[in-house]
């Protein structure tokens, strides 16, 4: 059978310090670089025997450009994963995953670099006076926002399966909550409780407070992917690679909001792809590191990813069953793209690493194998499983 | 001051864009255009340049009744647009259209913008001019209907 399962690990993570947006000293391709040397430190090899490059979300820090900087001896690979934002954070890793196993590269760098002061930000619309394509029968209305774009999936899927408020809440308590630990968390020392969160002001109603919305930051991270008969010559222990998968569902990317499955992720019908090639199923996920732009993705994308029932999401997306060491589910334990950086959830695959390694500041018990889903809103949309020895 | 929904100032639609001109042309004379398959006879929105059903690249017009369904919503609050500084609420619906295969649009849903907003409620549509825009376009909106 063809398979990505155990033939790569992940032995190298990197990051920079993350800044609030537009407070990067450093330019975004200085930020990659800085990624990408601390992810080689922390692998214990030379940034010039690094052969490939992976990225997503139309990464500006060119593949050349990088190998060249870093005086990389032979460049072998390079890969943009196609989708804006955060989509195909997994499918990086995963397409690294890909080159090593076939034999095209040896150490590729999965990598997402971001200054949004250097550049646009996200979170406001096109300056541009005309809109073309999708967006002339979007933008005339007022919508033109990444959680505009997303908001009528949520009220959608929330008004069909009666799920309340509160289940969103408790998902942005479990990322604040965690950041306070993290030394990297952006938002370390704004701790959220849950009044805070009921009196945020409204982005969209009926269901984004302030609090549901991801940060916009500055920063990079990287990981390094090696083929796994040789991930115990490095120093940490290894991350293998158990199963990515990436696509989306039937006709996801129908124009003005006419894909079929409308209150979803994208994810349906990639999930079980995922589950098949890593030959572990939802109940095996001790560590769930899940891409937060807005709380509501969260929330369908763990549905769909058979971690959390639709029917039961009212009950089971309380705050305690969300916070590591000891609720039956810790979410983004490092704060995610909420609390502790928007790295478009390259900061989820790090802190998986983590988690596995068994170094992360709120260190699950359960740390054998982790779920990392991709951004649920563009498309393509990616999810990956990772995991120690112990499960190969 | 104009009789639009929204303040002026946002994006004008692309009312030039030859694979969207039939439907901006039909909004500007009061008529709801949605394309239509001649194929297989299935309904697209928005437009697309082949049949995603039959793969016919002769794609048509046909004039729908503007009646329609809210499928979802979103009452948005924070302005992400210079225009929309110190506007809003206002609501956004998307529409199921039944007579149109139930393909779904974007309009606004006029009215009081701090009105609840029920899912399955029957809509109508509303041809929104402005005339003053260069070159002029007509927006479809909806209301209760």
């Amino acid at each position: 059978m063809r398979t990505l399962r155990g033939k790569t690990a992940i032995v190298g993570i990197g990051e920079t310090t993350y800044y609030r947006h537009g407070q990067s000293p450093d330019a975004e391709f200085k930020l990659a670089l800085i990624a990408i040397v601390n992810a080689c430190k922390d692998a214990g090899i030379d940034p010039h025997d690094i052969d490939g490059f992976a990225s997503y979300g139309n990464d500006r820090s060119d593949a050349g450009r990088l190998a060249a900087a870093l005086g990389v001896k032979e460049l072998r690979f390079s890969n943009m994963f196609w989708g804006g934002g955060g989509g195909g954070v997994c499918g990086a890793v995963g397409n690294a995953a890909a080159a090593v196993a076939t034999g095209m590269a040896d150490c590729v760098v999965a990598f997402r670099s971001l200054a949004q002061g250097q550049f646009a930000r996200y979170g406001r619309g096109s300056g541009a006076p005309l809109a073309g394509g999708d967006d002339q029968f979007l933008f005339p209305y007022g919508l033109m926002s990444p959680a505009q774009r997303f908001a009528m999936k949520v009220t959608r899927f929330m008004h069909d399966h009666g799920i309340r408020q509160e289940a969103l809440r408790a998902i942005s308590l479990a990322c604040y909550r965690h950041a306070q630990n993290n030394p990297n968390a952006v938002m370390r020392g704004r701790p959220l409780d849950a009044a805070k969160y009921d009196d945020s002001r409204w982005i969209i109603e009926p269901f984004f407070h302030l609090y549901d919305c991801c940060q916009e930051n500055d920063g990079a991270a990287a990981v390094i992917v090696v083929p796994a008969d040789r991930a115990r010559d490095f120093p940490h222990k290894p991350s293998y690679l158990l199963a990515c998968a990436q696509g989306c569902d039937h006709r996801s990317a129908a124009p003005v909001h006419n894909m079929p499955n409308y209150p979803g992720s994208h994810f349906a019908q990639l999930a079980p792809r995922l589950y098949d090639m890593a030959k572990l199923t939802p109940a095996d996920m001790g560590i769930v590191q899940c891409y937060e732009n807005f709380t509501g993705g969260v929330l369908m994308s763990l549905v769909e990813h058979g971690l959390v029932r639709a029917d039961e999401a009212n009950d089971f997306l309380i705050p305690e069953n969300l916070y590591a060491p000891d609720g039956r589910m810790p979410l983004n334990t490092s704060g995610g793209n909420l609390a502790e950086c928007y790295m478009h959830g390259l900061e989820l695959v790090n802190e998986s690493v983590r988690q596995i390694r068994g170094t992360a500041t709120n260190q699950v018990k359960r740390n054998d194998t982790a779920i990392v889903i991709g951004g649920p809103m563009v498309t393509p949309v990616s999810s990956l499983i990772l995991g120690s020895e112990a499960v190969l | 001051m104009s009789d639009s929904y929204l303040p002026e100032g946002l994006p004008l639609p692309n009312t030039g864009d030859p694979l969207s001109a039939p439907y901006w042309e039909a909004a500007r004379q009061g008529k709801l255009r949605i394309q239509k398959c001649r194929g297989c006879g299935a309904w697209q929105w928005g437009p697309e340049w082949i049949c995603h059903r039959c793969h016919s690249f002769d794609l048509a017009w046909d004039d729908v009744e503007g009646h329609g369904r809210i499928y979802s919503y979103q009452r948005p609050h924070h302005p992400v647009h210079p225009a929309l500084n110190g506007h809003g609420p206002y609501i956004v619906a998307l529409v199921e259209l039944p007579h149109a295969g139930n393909v779904r649009m974007v309009g606004n849903l006029l009215g009081d913008p701090r009105l609840p907003v029920q899912i399955g409620a029957p809509v109508q549509a509303v041809f929104e001019p402005h005339d003053s825009a260069d070159p002029p376009f007509t927006l479809v909106q909806w209301r209760l209907a």
